[in-house]
């Protein structure tokens, strides 16, 4: 073995650390970069909602205009009124009807991924979705108008009449004219909306302790009692961000629904019938606008509430997931 | 003596129903995505047929008869590298500060609030924070480095996320080790940390870029929705909006052309140019999906073989 | 250098009193001139409000090897961590007290950690080599400190891994052989070699052979005791045998009843396992607890 030199280490520990050394380079480079996005939503909030509030500020448009069922934003045609309850009332609406098909879809699928596939299934299942998720909206918007719509006005074009027995007709809703409508819209972002709210839940029910799933079934009950009794309330609140989440993305979708949303700004009436969201009617009209005219100050409130919508939403999912780690 | 009860029939027969009913329920959820699935690529397949050729791929809009897409395409590359230049940079390093540097305090807080907040906000308001930001106050005009740099803004928060998360996966004994050495933090990072980590990070990279190839609604008012003109390839004056290699022009990109030509409806043979260009929209995010799989796991069994 | 001839490396059971033979090695410790090489006051280190060890003064003398043993959850692994200062990287752990190395305390906060940790360096109970070659690995100390000659570097790389005893099994594959790709053992010596190769003077080594097999431990042990030669070393161990074995001076860390580590006893090895002073090293020797 080589002999090493015993004589006695005079050099002190003590460094004096250069400049460079001090100042921690590396350290402050990769916080800005990710302080970066903090600045990127604080721009974000001041500049629309700078815009956003023009329309009562710079145009002197009452604020409680907006809350009306009348959208009238052309001044050839009379005096403006720039009600937003139509697209409000829309956005809310369709979003609804969409949470409402995709919800138990998408929470059945992220149950069988979660406690029914053999790994060979989930093997095929998990990358569909990724696939699902990876699709443009405006290839779903397209399949919309290629598929969806003519197939809703040629299937259902007659009225539907639902009634009871004796009492008669209690309501009837209108067939579809061309099937652009709320449904439509509605149908094409539950499927948008599906891998969000499966993958979310899906993590949810991997995360309930495995000895909760025994316990219950060493009592002698079924797996679907496990799963509806046990599993689906432990897992609530990752559930329910789930749909939180994909409520936000169906809320703030713009090209998909735009496409098949039959874009007329009246208050929705049936589901038959087309309507216009927030999204929709900001697609449309912002091109044909000019930057200062009313119009599109109009436009600019809108996305201030929809902005607004989806900062809320985030504060949702912070309330619903208190006290938990974050994942 | 009582006979004890036999151990069938224990469960009421209701139970085993429903749970037998509620098994096929499930199986069928799965089936009913595949099969959805299924039937989108066949349809694109067939629609596409007699539409998507060397020819269209590589044509103008204005040259066959069918309408090729060669300057939308473009565009889409173009910009799909134009924001991973910027955005991955910037998310690499923010996933680094995230992974390695923050601790839990305020700023920390607020940096993953933004984050939450910037995945949450709809993309047509991002690409209108674009339109207030670059064009109407910055006077750019619509161009393809407005495109980006909205693109950016939009998926910072992801690349950033799913660099932390490739980073945190890296065992902390590979830290400690290199930091028993007397190596820096920093030496730390560079050499060890961010070597463990490339194939996580290089997925994240391509499931990124699939995300900004297929959008549309950012770009609509930042990189403009229209006609591109014949694009000269040999023009390499970066600065006049006639060269297809400058940042400083107008840019439709292949998805916004879809909706583009789906709202004006011209034209004898617009359906199918859409299905031609949406069927290639389609392949392009299946290849980044699949290879994004793919070469994450060659490269994880590359690092860890021996 | 004779191996030791304790009978106790081959028995499998120990006897409850273990018996061991005064080796020549032993006997020239004890006649050496004492050179202290570290030396704490005092030591105490929390985690938060968690006092994990409380109150250790010792001192380690140069060129021999001081092996920490006790019961788990005695604080040993803790303590060795003061000495390079790894204890930092722990969120909420801070340490009271004087560690002096060369007479110079460590814990000053002008005090630079990644010149310390390159004098003191840290072996670790799970082998860890980086996902490079075998050269690279033991280069990577001195890269990370501007080496960058070629041939000083594979200078370094040979002495270094030829005094780990590996240099037989790799000397042809340094480049194209992975470190991973190294049975336990030689991953082991593979992560003396790089400490090596940092030109230390301390070696801390946590539970070294804690994971490898009866013959890889016996190398690892082998050169623990050439390595002596040269470095101070420290190693923590629950393997009573493997400090009787290979240590000159042992310290005894028990558990008090608040859960907190303290030294109970420290001294030659031969005497602790001999004729130790306190009851509770007693105990724990001849297997009435831990």
């Amino acid at each position: 073995m080589a002999q090493v030199s015993t004589a006695p280490r005079l050099a002190s520990l003590r460094a004096t650390p250069g400049l460079l050394e001090r100042i921690d380079l590396p350290r402050r480079v990769v916080f800005a970069a990710a302080a970066s996005m903090i600045l990127i939503v604080a721009l974000l909030l001041v500049f629309i909602a700078w815009q956003g509030i023009q329309l009562f500020v710079r145009d002197g448009v009452p604020v409680g205009q907006i809350l009306s069922p009348t959208w009238q934003p052309d001044r050839a045609s009379g005096a403006t009124n720039f009600g937003l309850l139509p697209f409000v009332a829309a956005t809310v609406l369709v979003t609804a009807v969409a949470l409402l098909i995709s919800t138990p879809l998408s929470v059945g699928l992220a149950v069988f991924l979660s406690e029914v596939a053999p790994n060979w299934a989930r093997a095929i299942v998990q990358p569909a979705l990724e696939i699902f998720v990876g699709i443009p909206s405006v290839v779903w918007g397209w399949l919309g108008i290629t598929i969806l719509v003519p197939f809703l006005a040629h299937t259902f074009h007659g009225n539907a009449i639902i009634g009871l027995p004796v009492v008669g007709q209690i309501f009837s809703i209108p067939g579809f004219l061309t099937g652009f409508s709320w449904m439509a819209g509605s149908l094409v972002l539950s499927i948008m909306i599906l891998p969000t709210i499966t993958s979310v839940s899906y993590d949810a029910f991997r995360a309930v302790p495995l000895e909760m799933r025994t316990g219950s079934l060493a009592l002698g009950t079924t797996r679907w009692q496990t799963i509806r009794h046990i599993l689906i309330p432990s897992a609530l609140p990752g559930v329910l961000t789930g749909v939180v989440l994909g409520m936000t993305r169906a809320a703030g979708e713009a090209l998909a629904v735009q496409m098949v949303i039959g874009n007329s700004p009246t208050m929705p009436a049936a589901i038959t019938q087309p309507v216009t969201t927030l999204t929709s009617q900001i697609t449309l009209d912002m091109g044909n606008t000019v930057f200062g005219e009313p119009w599109q100050d109009a436009l600019w409130t809108m996305s201030l509430v929809l902005l607004i919508v989806s900062i809320t939403s985030v504060v949702l999912v912070r309330v619903i997931n208190k006290g938990r780690m974050a994942t | 003596m009582t006979a004890t009860p036999s151990l069938r029939r224990k469960t009421s027969r209701g139970s085993i129903l429903a749970d037998r009913a509620a098994t096929v329920v499930l199986w069928g959820t799965g089936a009913l995505v595949l099969l959805i699935l299924g039937a989108i690529i066949v349809h694109f397949a067939i629609a596409a047929w007699g539409v998507v050729s060397p020819s269209f791929i590589l044509s103008d809009p204005s040259d066959v008869a069918l309408g090729g897409i060669l300057p939308v395409l473009w565009n889409s590359i173009y910009i799909l590298a134009l924001t991973m230049v910027i955005a991955v940079p910037v998310g690499l390093l923010g996933g680094i500060y995230m992974s390695e540097y923050a601790s839990d305090n305020a700023v920390t807080g607020a940096i993953r609030f933004a984050e939450e907040a910037i995945s949450s906000v709809p993309s047509i308001v991002v690409g209108l924070f674009g339109l207030i930001l670059f064009v109407d106050n910055f006077h750019q005009g619509f161009t393809a480095l407005n495109g980006a740099l909205a693109l950016t803004f939009f998926n910072l928060p992801l690349m950033t996320r799913l660099s932390e998360q490739a980073l945190r996966a890296v065992p902390q004994e590979e830290r400690s080790a290199s930091l028993a050495l007397g190596a820096t933090k920093w030496q730390t990072i560079r050499h060890v940390v961010v070597p463990l980590a490339i194939p996580g990070l290089i997925t994240g990279v391509i499931l990124t870029a699939g995300r900004v190839f297929g959008e549309a609604a950012v770009l609509l008012f930042t990189s403009g929705i229209g006609t591109p003109p014949h694009y000269n390839f040999a023009n390499f004056d970066l600065f006049s909006p006639a060269s297809p290699w400058s940042p400083f022009r107008p840019s439709t990109t292949l998805s916004v052309y879809i909706y583009k030509l789906q709202s004006e409806g011209l034209g004898s043979h617009v359906n199918q140019i859409i299905d031609g260009s949406a069927a290639i929209l389609i392949s392009m995010v299946l290849i980044f999906n699949l290879g994004a799989r793919f070469i994450g796991r060659v490269l994880t069994r590359r690092l860890t073989a021996a | 250098m004779s191996t030791p001839t304790n009978a106790a490396v081959y028995a499998e059971t120990a006897p409850p009193r273990l018996v061991v033979a005064q080796s020549a090695i032993a006997d020239e410790f004890a006649a050496r001139p004492a050179d202290v090489k570290i030396s704490t006051e005092k030591v105490s280190i929390m985690y938060g409000e968690k006092v994990a060890v409380r109150d250790v003064s010792l001192t380690v003398q140069e060129r021999s090897i001081l092996a920490l043993i006790g019961p788990s959850g005695s604080g040993k692994s803790t303590f060795l961590r003061c000495f390079n200062r790894m204890n930092d990287l722990i969120p909420g752990a801070h340490v009271q007290g004087a560690v002096n190395l060369d007479g110079e305390n460590i814990m000053d906060p002008d005090v630079s950690v990644v010149e310390l940790r390159r004098r003191v360096g840290m072996v670790f109970q799970r082998p860890n080599p980086f996902p490079m070659s075998i050269y690279e690995n033991v280069a990577y100390g001195p890269r990370r400190r501007g080496q960058n000659d070629r041939r000083k570097l594979d200078e370094l790389v040979e002495t270094s891994i030829k005094r780990a005893a590996l240099w037989d099994e790799v000397k042809d594959d340094l480049k194209r052989k992975s470190g991973l790709a190294l049975s336990g053992g030689q991953q082991q010596r593979l992560c003396i070699a790089r400490v090596l190769a940092t030109d230390p003077d301390v070696i801390l080594m946590d539970e070294p052979a804690s994971a490898l097999d009866p013959v890889s431990t016996l190398r690892i042990e082998e050169l623990m005791r050439e390595l002596r030669q040269a470095y101070t070393i420290v190693i923590v161990t629950h393997n009573m045998q493997q400090a009787a074995r290979v240590s000159d001076v042992t310290a005894f860390f028990t558990m008090a009843d608040d859960r907190a580590g303290y030294l109970v006893e420290v001294g030659p090895t031969g005497q602790i396992f001999t004729r130790p002073n306190e009851r509770l090293t007693e105990d724990y020797i001849s297997g009435r607890f831990g």
